[in-house]
């Protein structure tokens, strides 16, 4: 009795978990092969690049395959004192096949960056071996250390030991404006060196504010799309859109128009007199400039999820608060608020992502003042070529976003995001 | 203390929204202390625009609106102190039961204390203790209905609005909230303004109903008369069931008249009708008129069963009665012993009393 009850079966006899397996699995077949193309595009697009930056950044394989009878000899070196005369020979022999094959420029260069002077410790050391000075025979410790006196240093072959591992976090200290010192451990850059955790700070403080302001600006505007009647509604609605629809750069060549010290916003402050014709305040090439043109570019991605949250508010509730006894601005507080707090969080989670990774429009309206990180990145990515540092400070722009993420879940909840 | 037959006052009020249209004319209206008036009408009939005029939602483009005397026209809806139960009850979803309960008491800064109190006792009289801790969305349609009209109670106001108030319900729940509404209004004495288009629900509440249409009060009083006397041929189409007959007037006495129909002539009782030769549409309730009658009754008419629709409690009947196929009869099942079949001749009688002849359709 027990086991019939334990199994169902359908009318034909199949069990009915199978049964409903069965009918399912075309479903779920079909619905998978509907998102199919989409996760290939995000694992092509998104998964992949993000990994492949990642790798990157924390690269460091180069010397690792470079001197490989080198490391496998260092494993066993306690760093402490010179090395026993095997890592020398076993030196010797892997850079003896760099020369032949002409690699050992790249090594020198990359060593040099470890420790100063070991460009030319190697140069002297590759002159030997082409002129064939060196006798394979007789002890090669001796003689490299007669090549050049620093192979008997240990600091030397302290720094060669640094970059044993195949991958680094020194990109990353670099972004926060740190390295590794000789002996291993962490160390920040001089005082009048520190560039970049300025940028960061000052990339948190522009998006921070471009988000208040957008705030701000945003929270009436979408108030009033909500609860004007549809004729100007839709009005107001193309007007908070029509931007959005511009190119991005065309909004950003308006503003340098409208803000650059022979612009129309001056020559009107002149016009009103306002300002003297000889003292035009400077609203472009710095933080000014950056704030306003940011927050006009951004205003959309507030007003939109606000405008959402605030049509689904029932008139009525905030009737419903006056007549209860609220003042006009009790039952805005107290009930209408409250209400739109979804749409906030959207809002602002929205604008101060975008504005953290802003880069046109800082780049041509930012000046030196205003730039952002995201500018720094681009550097590295166009001018010095140095992928690994702008793919590692992509990441840490990427794991910051997520942290803010994070913390705003942990404050507001994101199930409390209401995007539309 | 004496009951003020014009608590609530609506002097010569007219209202426009769009200065082409009179969507409310020239209202006139008192309401008594402690009644429970009904502004019963369709959609459009102006009912609502009264009750957000009353409430402050919505000002008066001509005319006055008084409260216990004093002209509230330019008084903020915060200030008037009239509690509102709306369409779709507006609980603030963000506060529990206990705090959209508290809300009006805390902006008028009462005691903690007090307010527990008073919240307490409110929601004991919609029965709806141990409901404090609960969000609105985790409450029924008909719990919600109760808060929202605890919420209106609970600061003690003189005049309570409720807009269509059970419109969300199902049929079983909104009779039972008709009862419990009135049963609450009788045990605290709070003057209700109801406004709401389902008539049976006016009939069922109210000690007085405001017929509206075309932003005109078409009658004013209490539910039996509405039924049984309605004035005009709107009431007594939108009151109840009726049979209508449209002639013209070519006898007329004090208290009967004859009209002429199609083919025929009958005796009807004249309400708006004073003179020979005017046009008339008579109504009769479908209860008013009996198969076989005993007595001798002035109408005596032969119809030919069309249709016959069972109804559980009742019998509904259509006739083809003087050259109208639309003639409904309504049989209490208790005397349906009678056999009622499609195309049989049966014959139909009526006093001339209750065939109203009212103005023309």
């Amino acid at each position: 009795m027990s086991s019939e009850v334990k199994q169902i079966l359908t009318t034909d006899g199949i069990p009915l978990e199978v049964s409903l397996k069965k009918a399912e699995r075309k479903n779920k077949i079909k619905a998978f092969l509907l998102v199919a193309p989409l996760l290939l595009f995000l694992v092509i697009t998104y998964i992949f690049p993000i990994g492949e930056m990642f790798t990157r950044s924390i690269d460091d394989k180069m010397i690792t395959n470079m001197l490989p009878k080198t490391f496998k000899k260092m494993e066993s070196w306690d760093g402490q004192e010179l090395p026993p005369k095997e890592i020398f020979s076993a030196f010797y022999y892997d850079y003896k096949v760099l020369v032949e094959n002409q690699e050992h420029g790249k090594l020198g260069q990359r060593l040099n960056k470890e420790k100063n002077g070991f460009n030319s410790t190697t140069k002297r050391l590759f002159r030997n071996i082409k002129r064939k000075k060196i006798d394979e025979s007789a002890s090669i410790k001796e003689q490299m250390i007669k090549v050049h006196k620093n192979w008997g240093k240990v600091e030397y072959w302290q720094a060669i030991k640094r970059t044993a591992p195949p991958y680094t976090l020194a990109k990353y200290l670099k972004g926060m404006d740190m390295y590794y010192a000789a002996d291993g451990s962490i160390t920040q850059v001089d005082e009048d060196r520190r560039i970049h955790r300025i940028l960061w700070l000052r990339t948190l403080e522009i998006a921070f504010f471009v988000t208040v302001f957008c705030f701000l600006m945003g929270y009436p505007i979408a108030h009033l799309l909500a609860t004007l009647p549809m004729k100007y509604s839709n009005l107001l609605m193309i007007c908070v859109l029509l931007p959005f629809w511009t190119s991005l750069l065309v909004r950003t060549a308006s503003w340098m128009i409208l803000l650059q010290q022979q612009g129309v916003v001056n020559d009107f402050f002149v016009m009103i007199g306002l300002v003297a014709d000889d003292s035009r305040p400077e609203m472009m090439y710095n933080k000014v400039g950056t704030y306003v043109a940011m927050t006009q570019i951004l205003l959309p991605f507030m007003v939109l999820p606000l405008y959402s949250v605030m049509k689904t508010i029932s008139p009525s509730l905030m009737r419903a608060g006056k007549s209860l006894g609220g003042t006009p601005f009790v039952a805005f507080w107290k009930v209408y608020f409250p209400l739109t707090i979804p749409g906030i969080g959207a809002g602002c989670l929205l604008v101060f992502i975008l504005a953290i990774g802003y880069y046109i429009t800082p780049a041509l309206v930012g000046g030196a003042s205003g730039t952002l990180i995201s500018n720094q990145i681009a550097y590295h990515m166009k001018t010095t070529l140095d992928w690994s540092f702008a793919s590692a400070m992509g990441l840490m722009l990427l794991t910051g976003v997520l942290v803010i993420y994070w913390i705003y879940n942990k404050l507001v909840g994101v199930d409390n995001i209401k995007l539309g | 203390m004496s009951k003020n037959p014009e608590f609530v006052k609506f002097d010569k009020v007219d209202k426009s929204y769009d200065g082409k249209v009179l969507v409310v004319k020239d209202l006139q209206l008192d309401i008594a202390e402690g009644e429970f008036i009904t502004m019963l009408g369709p959609s459009g009939s102006g009912k609502t625009t009264c009750l957000m005029m009353l409430a402050g939602f919505e000002t008066p483009t001509h005319g006055e609106i008084l409260l216990d005397g004093n002209i509230i026209s330019n008084i903020p809806p915060h200030k008037r102190g009239i509690g509102m139960v709306f369409q779709n009850y507006a609980l603030f979803p963000h506060m529990t039961v206990y705090e959209n309960l508290a809300f009006p008491l805390r902006v008028r800064k009462v005691e903690k204390d007090e307010i527990d109190k008073k919240v307490d006792k409110a929601l004991s009289m919609v029965s709806l203790n141990g409901f404090e801790t609960r969000m609105p969305a985790q409450l029924s349609g008909g719990q919600q209905q109760r808060v929202a009209v605890a919420r209106a109670l609970v600061f003690d106001p003189a005049v309570v609005l409720m807009d269509e108030p059970l419109g969300a319900l199902d049929k079983n729940l909104r009779e039972s909230m008709q009862y419990e509404i009135k049963h609450i209004h009788e045990s605290i004495g709070v003057t209700v303004v109801y406004v709401t288009h389902d008539q049976s629900e006016a009939l069922t509440m109210s000690n007085r109903i405001a017929v509206f249409n075309d932003g005109k009060v078409q009658q004013l009083s209490d539910p039996a008369e509405l039924y049984e006397k309605p004035v005009n041929s709107f009431v007594a189409e939108f009151i109840g069931e009726n049979n209508t007959f449209n002639g013209e007037v070519i006898d007329i006495d004090k208290d009967k008249c004859k009209v002429k129909l199609a083919n025929s002539e009958i005796l009807a009782n004249p309400i708006s009708v004073k003179s020979k030769g005017e046009k008339t549409t008579v109504s009769l309730r479908p209860e008013r008129a009996l198969i076989n009658p005993k007595d001798k009754m002035d109408n005596m008419f032969t119809g030919k069963i069309e249709e016959v629709i069972y109804h559980g409690d009742h019998t509904r009947v259509r006739l083809n009665l003087l050259g109208s196929s639309e003639f409904i009869l309504k049989v209490p099942n208790s005397t349906s012993n009678l056999e009622l079949k499609v195309s049989q001749d049966i014959n139909i009688g009526w006093n001339s009393l209750d065939a109203r002849a009212l103005d023309p359709k």
